[in-house]
């Protein structure tokens, strides 16, 4: 690969990149990935979510854990690296539900609920999302390139692909 | 007044270590048992982790694994979650269902049920053990499986962490076959709220 600026996004996480950059999060579960991309200057922005809202949370210090605030703050992060709102698109991959549970309570089904509010947070922002690969029952590493922003999905047993 | 992760101070850790060494202890015994071999298991480890590390703790987010997840509820609430190396899960059905440990192929529906009901069973007797010591009612859900990247399977129970707090505890207990094979990881991954109630069961806080 070219000499470019890989940055890691953790759980809980979210991490914004100049071109050129490619940003990464591995082993999304029922967690979103929710990706940026500046379609003018390139630049880029990738958060993990573990939790679709801020709203019934106890504790909200860390604000890159919800889907209402973490997509805000990372196209503000992005606004600050020179983006602006109207170029940006969105990209989502994970939502997965890992376990089945005959009981299927709240916490089961936080993957689509997750997926659920980033795009509500997305439509309220007014930033259109161009390409999804959500749900089903396994994990997966996504790569965001700040070249063309395009988001490379890898899975163990479901393939590769490229949204 | 109940005790968060920041509050539990280095006697508190060492009794959910102990707790874990038990209950472990128990599941360890029957795993020998079924498998009629000697399995070791390492002293517990209480880690106490913020998300943005937990993908990492089995040494990698990406790596396969088999993970058993029950809930436990009653008394105390949480998670029971045993990880197992890919190719140890392997070997393991294949020693209970008495075939050649040649097939790497995916499991059957036989054998994913086989491993669940491996599952079952061990955390029956980590249960059984801690209910005993502790006096506490704990009942496990019916087992669920999957066959992931470690990061996704670990997320699960974190989840739950975060509406409350930054950080998730794990009560981790690695088994070995004899001295070299690792086979996997048992977890114990007690609510914010059971806490409270473990250690004052146990008698260590009022």
């Amino acid at each position: 690969m070219e000499n470019i600026n890989v940055i890691k996004v953790g759980m809980a996480d979210l991490q914004v990149s100049r071109h050129p950059g490619m940003l990464t999060t591995l082993g999304l579960g029922s967690c979103v990935g929710v990706a940026l991309y500046d379609t003018v200057k390139k630049i880029i922005g990738l958060a993990h979510i573990m939790l679709p809202s801020s709203l019934q949370a106890r504790n909200v210090s860390n604000i890159a854990k919800f889907a209402d605030t973490a997509i805000v703050k990372l196209v503000n992060d992005m606004i600050s690296l020179g983006a602006s709102k109207e170029h940006l698109v969105a990209k989502l991959a994970g939502g997965a539900q890992m376990f089945a549970f005959n009981n299927s309570s709240d916490i089961m089904r936080i993957g689509s609920r997750n997926v659920a509010s980033s795009k509500d947070t997305l439509h309220e922002l007014g930033i259109p999302i161009i390409a999804e690969d959500t749900g089903g029952n396994f994990g997966r590493t996504i790569e965001l390139y700040s070249d063309d922003g395009r988001l490379l999905i890898k899975t163990i047993g479901h393939g590769v692909k490229q949204i | 007044m109940s005790i968060s992760i920041n509050d539990l101070n280095s006697m508190h850790i060492d009794v959910l270590k102990e707790i874990g060494n038990i209950g472990a202890g128990n599941a360890a015994t029957a795993l020998a048992k079924m498998l009629n071999k000697r399995i070791d298991m390492e002293v517990p480890k209480v880690k106490i982790l913020e998300f943005k590390d937990v993908n990492e703790i089995l040494g990698g987010a990406e790596i396969l694994v088999v993970g058993i997840l029950l809930r436990i509820t009653g008394d105390l609430s949480g998670y029971i979650m045993f990880i197992l190396e890919y190719n140890a899960a392997h070997l393991l059905v294949n020693i209970l269902m008495g075939k050649p440990s040649s097939d790497l192929n995916e499991f059957s529906e036989l054998e994913a049920s086989a491993l669940k009901e491996i599952g079952n069973i061990l955390a029956g007797s980590y249960i059984s053990a801690l209910s005993s010591l502790t006096n506490l009612k704990i009942s496990p859900s019916v087992p669920d499986m999957a066959v992931d990247m470690a990061g996704a399977i670990l997320s699960v129970p974190a989840i739950e962490f975060g509406k409350v707090g930054d950080t998730v505890l794990y009560i981790e207990t690695e088994f070995s076959e004899g001295s070299a094979k690792v086979i996997g990881d048992f977890f114990l991954i007690p609510n914010v709220e059971s806490y409270d109630v473990l250690l004052k069961a146990l008698g260590v806080i009022n």
